[in-house]
């Protein structure tokens, strides 16, 4: 299928929930969509007979500027052989996206490392917690206006 | 009784371990993690109740450094010591992604000789796999074989950009050096003496009755299984699906060749289990002889550089690129906003998200078997963490 | 010899103290030279040098060197380590390993203590080594060291019966418990030996016992007690300095021990395979060194070899493998000594 074909559906059945969709002028064809509806749009996806979305390919958390955080979703299907992109936004201050890993187990360590670089909490998530960095460091280093500490444990961080 | 005695004990994520459980700490030195990555044992006897691997031990914050480049060029060292083992791969799904972006085509000499480095490095990275692989099963030998045979190909290497594990050899737009005389002979050469020790291998290690009763019918990953966790390379094609980014997704020149992708097919046991993923990696390693002689034979001359931009400004969006490296799908999503410093750079690293599936295969096996299923898995600590 | 020997020196408790570090004479020069020889073999057979540097040729004082180095170590002990059990676990593995040579003959006339039942007290003092591996598993206060002592005790109780079994094939063509007069049953040519005679029988109890002792002594295929890649060092990974060099020492001990036996039992011990050309109590010495060397070598090679067994699998060998074939052999002997 092609990724307009894939939108038209998506706006089939979800017209509420797609914000944006963009193919032409877009070396990645993505569609924007609201993070709420997340959990079910990607259920259909990975579910639906002609588009069966099967591989997560990756799970990135951005920071967009302007107090707004995102997830963007790169799906991939093994036995259709297509690829289409979605994104959510939610603002900085109130974090949170509905979690895939249950659609998908590998979610569940990407979900953890979008967590643990920018702070996006992910409902719904099994485990929820720091994977890369310790446990009680302070802050979200991968956010455009994250500040290194001054002391980490004591210890003097820039040198 | 002091409260230490009688409080129930906890693993590191709360759960309550029955009494027959302990808790065992493999890593984060150990000889067979292959790197710092700790895994958490549960274990009630020798029989492996749940394992909780713990990364983070090697995060050198290569996203966040990608961000303070003042050039696209400039994080291709950085790409290199991702997965320091294959880092001809890891340059060059980080320049097909810039390349994407830019909308750049690339001199066809340029593509022959990625081709070539690519493939000579992903025989290089499967015999550190086998060869570590027999090492903690207690094979001392031919982890010694394995590495004189990729000696062969760092010398390869070190002729052509003068390094021998982290080249930053494969520009945006090019590569950095071209060809040095006597290169081509050198690299047939090689494939010639290679063949006969892949055979010289098997005979030692493969087919070998103690080796195939380690590791046959252990960890058996399912094929459905594989593609939820998004596992990919030797791990899915080992659990049987016949996928392959050279051929399925395809990138580069990949397509003048003739190679065939190989499957796991549950030779020794069941399909998908460790015997299988080794045995597709010792099999793709005769397949990399092949592409590269043909690729030795098919290239033409040119100029490598022509194609390597003054300035990198992409215009505005994003790219998500992937390529196949020896342990799977290596894919950068680069996002630009209009200047020459990337926004942001992500690595989805192979090895991180096959670590994952880790747990789900280890439960009801041994402690023996954790150490032959984690060296199946072929991880690089360096990118599993970036 | 102890005549001999009281013949010299006056005072009897003496002539046994001589008597008993004698063996000492031949374990310590030939575990230096082992460990020398294991790290040269291993080196050729994986396609490269081995030590080439230290003492010129060929690095023979490479084992001088370390043993030098590991005497001026510091010697550490965890601090919630079982103190007395950590420093006694060493010397009671090599006790156990050591006590076995009093009654193995080097030759016709040179054997520490000939006793009747020589054979029966050879397989059950060198079981004490089980005693010492599960000391320094405990004491060290570790749970992978932990491991490997269960693993070490578990292994080396199941292999005594298939070795037991196996010696008592020879033992029942020989008629005595007596290692010498094992011996003097073989003189003659090589056919003499017990591993040619009422073939395949014997034969076949060779082939067990030779396995089974690779298994006594945590030697590859079966030495998954001190796996380096799983358990790290296994039993012996809290100890450091001279009481490590001593768990090393041990178990090259043992390792001859166990090669010697084989020889003794099925190939002859120190007879000339030539009947009486090269024979007699000085060449016997000979022949019986290097009939254990050869096994010793033997037992190398397959640790570079092959990869090692699981424990479970470990298990299996010895108990549904090896035993069933053992009591097939004393069977099959029993029948033929009756008729």
């Amino acid at each position: 299928m092609t990724p307009q074909e894939i939108a038209d559906k998506l706006k089939a059945g979800f017209s509420e929930a797609i914000l944006e969709v963009k193919i032409e002028g877009a070396i990645d064809p993505y569609v924007k969509i609201a993070a709420s509806k997340l959990a079910d749009l990607a259920l259909f996806l990975r579910d639906d007979p002609e588009t069966q979305f099967d591989f997560l390919m990756c799970l990135s958390g951005m920071d967009n500027g302007k107090g707004l955080l995102g997830g963007v979703y790169n799906l991939y299907s093994i036995t259709k052989r297509h690829k289409i992109t979605l994104k959510v936004e939610v603002p900085a201050d109130k974090a949170e996206i509905p979690s895939v890993s249950s659609l998908w187990p590998t979610a569940n360590w990407h979900e953890r490392e979008a967590y643990d670089l920018f702070g996006i909490r992910f409902t719904g998530h099994p485990d929820l917690r720091r994977i890369l960095l310790p446990e009680d460091y302070p802050g979200h280093p991968l956010r455009k206006d994250f500040k290194v500490p001054e002391f980490y444990q004591g210890m003097k961080v820039p040198y | 009784m002091p409260e230490t005695l009688t409080a129930p004990l906890t693993t590191s994520t709360g759960r309550v371990l029955r009494t027959e459980e302990m808790v065992i700490n493999m890593g984060p030195q150990h000889p067979s993690t292959h790197g710092v990555l700790r895994l958490e044992l549960i274990v009630d006897g020798e029989i492996v109740v749940d394992v909780i691997p713990h990364i983070g031990y090697l995060h050198r914050c290569f996203e966040k450094h990608a961000e303070h480049m003042t050039n696209y060029q400039q994080v291709i060292p950085y790409c290199d010591r991702l997965d320091y083992i294959a880092a001809m791969n890891m340059d060059w799904a980080y320049a097909l992604a810039i390349e994407k972006l830019l909308g750049i085509k690339v001199p066809e000499r340029v593509e022959y000789i990625r081709v070539i480095m690519a493939e000579l490095q992903r025989i290089a990275s499967h015999l550190i796999a086998i060869g570590t692989y027999g090492l903690d099963l207690g094979a001392f030998t031919p982890f010694l074989y394995c590495f004189r045979d990729r000696e062969r190909i760092l010398d390869l290497f070190e002729m052509t950009c003068g390094a021998r594990l982290l080249y930053n050899y494969i520009w945006v737009g090019g590569v950095s050096h071209d060809l040095p005389p006597g290169f081509i002979d050198k690299a047939k050469d090689f494939c010639g003496y290679f063949r006969p020790n892949i055979k010289e291998l098997n005979d030692l290690l493969t087919y070998n009755e103690i080796f195939v009763k380690r590791t046959a019918n252990v960890g058996v990953l399912p094929a459905d299984v594989a593609i939820a966790y998004g596992c990919s390379g030797p791990m899915l094609r080992g659990s049987g699906v016949n996928f392959d980014l050279r051929r399925d997704d395809p990138y580069s020149i990949y397509d003048r060749f003739k190679w065939e992708v190989q499957v796991g097919k549950g030779e020794m046991g069941t399909v998908g289990d460790c015997w299988d993923r080794y045995i597709v990696r010792v099999r793709e390693m005769e397949q990399s002889v092949k592409i590269v002689e043909q690729a030795l034979d098919q290239i033409v001359d040119g100029d490598v550089a022509s194609a390597i931009p003054k300035r990198i400004r992409p215009p505005v969006g994003d790219v998500y690129v992937r390529s196949e490296s020896p342990r799977g799908e290596i894919g950068f999503y680069v996002v630009s906003d209009g200047s020459a410093t990337p926004y942001r750079v992500k690595a989805r690293s192979p090895a991180f998200v096959n670590l994952s599936v880790t747990p789900e295969i280890c439960r009801g096996y041994m402690i023996a078997d954790v150490v032959a299923i984690a060296g199946s898995v072929d991880i690089v600590l360096g990118e599993v963490d970036r | 010899m102890d005549q001999f020997l009281k013949s010299i020196l006056d005072n009897d408790i003496l002539v046994y103290v001589v008597v008993a570090l004698l063996p000492l004479v031949w374990i310590v020069p030939y575990a230096l030279f082992a460990v020398w020889l294991e790290r040269k073999l291993a080196a050729h057979m994986q396609d490269r040098l081995g030590p080439m540097r230290t003492g010129g040729w060929h690095g023979w004082a490479q084992s001088f060197a370390d043993i030098l180095k590991l005497m001026q170590k510091e010697d550490i002990v965890p601090a919630s380590a079982d103190k007395k059990l950590h420093y006694l676990a060493p010397y009671v593995v090599f006790i156990g390993s050591y006590a076995a040579f009093a009654a193995i003959p080097f030759s016709s006339g040179l054997i520490g203590s000939n006793i009747n039942i020589g054979l029966f007290y050879v397989i059950a003092v060198s079981a004490l080594v089980v005693v010492g591996i599960l000391m320094a598993g405990w004491s060290s206060n570790n749970k992978w060291s932990l491991l490997g002592a269960m693993r070490s005790a578990a292994q080396i109780v199941s292999y005594e019966i298939p070795t037991a079994l196996a010696l008592l094939t020879v033992v029942m063509i020989a008629g005595t418990l007596n290692l010498q007069e094992i011996n003097q049953l073989q003189t003659g040519w090589f056919w003499h030996w017990f591993v040619f005679q009422k073939f395949p029988f014997p034969f076949v109890a060779f082939i067990i016992y030779f396995v089974a002792s690779l298994a006594e002594t945590n030697r590859t295929p079966f030495d998954i007690p001190e796996a380096e890649s799983e358990l790290v060092a296994g039993y012996h990974t809290e100890y450091s300095g001279m009481k490590f060099a001593l768990f090393f020492l041990a178990e090259y001990a043992n390792m001859f021990a166990v090669s010697a036996v084989a020889s003794t039992l099925f190939l002859g011990g120190w007879n000339s395979p030539f009947g009486d050309f090269l024979g007699g109590p000085f060449w016997g010495v000979f022949w019986f060194l290097s009939k254990g060397m050869f096994f010793v070598i033997i037992q190398m090679w397959l640790r570079w070899t092959l990869p090692r067994l699981r424990v479970d699998q470990l298990m299996y060998v010895s108990w549904k493998v090896l035993t069933p074939w053992a009591f097939a052999c004393i069977v099959g002997v029993g029948f033929w000594l009756m008729m």
